[in-house]
């Protein structure tokens, strides 16, 4: 049967008649939500959902924001509810989801993904972590890096190499890694714009039971897809108003301080207003055509076009602001737990967004997709498909 | 809230306009056309003008028109842009009937707006194709380059007193050698002492000749659109088949890359577009906000598009023979069409409150 909006109205009432927020602690709350099925009622019943259509979860997320309910801090868990969750509702078995989804949505336990490497950043099926065999479990060793959350994190998604003899896409397996393990270690790792996001993460004889492997032996790279696909959903996909974002704080700026107008200035920021302008009704375009079911290839677009805009707005904040544009706000290192490219000041936004095109994929990574699976121009000619990941060179 | 989407009507209409047009007047066949007698169809014209209805889409049915709205008349301009169709499409059918109908229903304008509606007559706004909306008007002297007055039967001339319907036979209308082939301009001369039919005061001149070029500028986009889609789409497919150094040369991301970058801007020229059209087709308020960010946007992408399809295609896009340089001429010309990205950056400048620097 399929379920309607009014169906999910009348869940929320029960649910917030049995839970009063006023007088219900927190974690009971989102527990009580997890089990009525609200918490993403596209998820399968018993797992949070009640196997609905996705676009309704906005009718919930309404209702309980009006009633004045807590909820799960998404963004504190964005790499758990983005990447981690989908992936192991993908491939978990039954014991894996009922273990690890629960606490992942109501953010008692926080997710990290230790995916990249300093040997493997665009080029990722080269990884080298190695996972070997220990009777019922594996040991991992090998060095992970850009890891946001990993000093906050319970656990983590890995993928790593468990054979070497393989060709690089068919060597790796994906697991679930327990990250107080004493063999993980967490270094900060310190950023051009003075702080640390990211963390290193040293992996040193850590024992992983074989069932938190998530997939075949083997399979790792096929899993690993799934949950890259949904990390680039997770960056391009969030709606902007008109002067959203950073064409906002600039335009702000132009207007609050007349005194550092120039006829330069002018022109390239009303190129820029226009280019903002227009990608933001690109992805108003896409979230029309995923509300009428017929999702376009602009999602891969949505992110190479944010990077840019990014880095060239706060790049002409820094020249408007002339002397200012001279000074920095904070230099202190610090381990932000959240990230928000458009706060602090025009400087820090002009260094951060310098990774809006390397993050997630790089631009140069992103127009190879753009042009071979949308336009289907043919790929570069490659020799590291057939030869063992051994044999490669690195 | 706006619908940056095609119905599905819309998609029929499209549907129609490809068809006549693929059989009629296909790109590759266009070199080959564009000189000798020039390059109107008269035959093709009465087929998309009168047989699929498409120069009446703005006009209200009670005046002879299909009552449908600038959305659909976007549609169509996609694909004349897709085969750079040498039609009145958008000087005729857009501009100068939606200057018509921005006088309101008035006598004078009735017949001509049906003739129009139904492709029985052509009426050209003689003004220069440059002229955006809001920018200055002559009204007095001769108009030059004046897009689509050769083969118009009608003149509509802002005069200091107003603005009039000349029949074609009263002007001096002298042809010029345009950039764009598929775009024929000339001079008007119209002598104070001509005849001719008095539709408007001035200040009613004033903002009707505003809002035919405003719908022109807008749908302007739109042509544009289909033009760089299929500057695309032609880079893409010779780059796919084309071999040097035994590979095909789309596979180098140096190539690749490029027509990717296309591809966005494509994109985002839709989005652009699409909004345009609906504003205008719904009278919202934001509509002059809409088409100086289409214009300000697709200009430059179809002229990026036209000249990366020459490029790509190496030597032969240098020849008369292939129609990228059809393309490229049409969207060169298209840039300086209704307001050049200046003319909307300042419009825009305005509209949203980020003034230039005072001297």
């Amino acid at each position: 049967m399929t379920v309607t909006a009014a169906d999910l109205r009348d869940r929320v009432r029960a649910l917030l008649a049995a839970h009063p927020p006023a007088t219900t602690a927190r974690a009971d709350f989102l527990n009580a939500r997890f089990d009525a099925g609200l918490a993403w009622v596209h998820y399968p019943q018993g797992l949070g959902g009640l196997g609905a259509p996705p676009a309704l979860q906005a009718v919930v997320d309404a209702e309980l924001a009006a009633a004045g309910a807590p909820d799960n801090d998404p963004r504190r868990i964005g790499i758990g509810l983005g990447m981690a969750a989908p992936t192991i509702l993908a491939y978990g078995t039954e014991e894996q989801k009922r273990r690890f989804l629960r606490p992942l949505w109501t953010g008692e336990e926080v997710w990290c993904q230790l995916f990249s490497e300093p040997g493997a950043g665009s080029d990722l099926a080269a990884l080298g972590t190695r996972a070997v065999r220990d009777g019922d479990g594996w040991v991992v060793d090998g060095q992970k890096v850009w890891t946001s959350s990993a000093h906050l994190a319970r656990w983590a998604i890995l993928i790593a190499r468990t054979d070497p003899d393989a060709p690089k896409h068919r060597g790796i397996t994906y697991f679930l890694c327990d990250m107080t393990d004493p063999g993980v270690e967490v270094r900060p790792l310190r950023q051009i714009t003075g702080e640390a996001e990211f963390n290193e993460v040293f992996l040193t004889g850590v024992r992983i039971p074989d069932d938190h492997r998530l997939g075949e032996v083997g399979d790792g790279w096929a899993v690993a897809r799934t949950t890259l696909m949904n990390e680039r959903v997770a960056i391009g996909g969030a709606r902007i108003p008109r002067e959203g974002g950073m064409i906002g704080r600039a335009a702000r700026t132009w207007r609050d301080r007349p005194e550092l107008r120039t006829h330069d200035l002018h022109q390239r920021l009303l190129d820029l207003w226009v280019e903002a302008e227009v990608a933001r009704l690109t992805g108003e375009r896409l979230r029309q055509q995923l509300a009428v079911g017929r999702p376009g290839p602009e999602g891969s677009a949505m992110k190479l076009a944010f990077a840019r805009l990014n880095q060239q707005i706060s790049g002409l904040e820094v020249e408007l602001l002339a002397q200012d544009g001279l000074l920095y706000d904070d230099w202190t290192m610090r381990r932000p737990e959240l990230v928000d490219f458009t706060g602090r000041e025009a400087g820090y936004r002009y260094l951060r967004s310098k990774g809006n095109s390397i993050e997630g994929g790089t631009s140069e990574v992103l127009l190879n997709i753009v042009a071979e699976r949308v336009l289907g121009l043919p790929a570069e000619p490659r020799d590291d498909k057939d030869v063992p990941w051994k044999d490669l060179a690195r | 809230m706006t619908d940056l989407l095609y119905s599905e009507t819309e998609s029929d209409l499209r549907a129609a306009v490809r068809a006549l047009l693929a059989d009629r007047a296909d790109p590759a066949t266009l070199p080959a056309r564009l000189e000798g007698d020039g390059p109107y169809d008269a035959e093709l014209w009465r087929a998309l003008a009168g047989e699929i209805g498409a120069a009446g889409l703005l006009v209200p049915e009670e005046l002879g028109g299909q009552g449908a709205s600038h959305r659909e008349a976007a549609v169509v301009l996609e694909e004349l842009g897709r085969a750079v169709a040498p039609l009145p499409y958008l000087t005729s059918s857009v501009v100068a009937t939606g200057t018509l109908l921005a006088l309101g229903p008035s006598d004078p304008a009735a017949p001509l707006l049906a003739d129009l509606a139904a492709g029985r007559r052509t009426a050209v706004l003689a003004v220069p194709l440059t002229t955006g909306p809001g920018g200055p008007v002559p009204t007095e002297g001769t108009a030059t380059a004046v897009a689509d007055a050769a083969l118009a039967d009608v003149l509509l001339v802002p005069r200091p007193d107003g603005l009039y319907a000349v029949d074609a036979a009263e002007a001096a209308v002298r042809p010029q050698t345009p950039l764009d082939l598929t775009r024929p301009l000339a001079t008007v001369t119209v002598t104070p002492t001509a005849s001719g039919t008095r539709l408007a005061d001035a200040d009613a001149s004033r903002a009707a000749v505003r809002a035919g070029l405003l719908a022109g500028a807008g749908l302007l986009a739109s042509e544009q659109l289909g033009l760089a889609e299929w500057c695309l789409e032609e880079a893409v497919r010779h780059t796919r088949t084309r071999h040097q150094f035994n590979r095909p040369i789309g596979s180098f991301q140096a190539l690749k890359h490029r027509m990717a970058e296309l591809w966005l801007e494509v994109t985002g020229a839709r989005a652009a577009a699409r909004n345009a059209a609906d504003a205008l087709a719904t009278g919202s308020p934001e509509a002059p906000l809409a088409v100086a960010v289409a214009q300000a946007y697709c200009a430059r992408v179809a002229v990026h598009a036209a000249e990366e399809c020459v490029q790509l295609h190496g030597g032969t896009g240098m020849t008369w023979e292939h129609p990228a340089h059809v393309h490229l001429k049409r969207a060169k010309a298209d840039q300086l069409a209704y307001g050049a990205a200046g003319h909307h950056k300042s419009a825009l400048a305005a509209l949203v409150d980020l003034p230039a620097p005072t001297p």
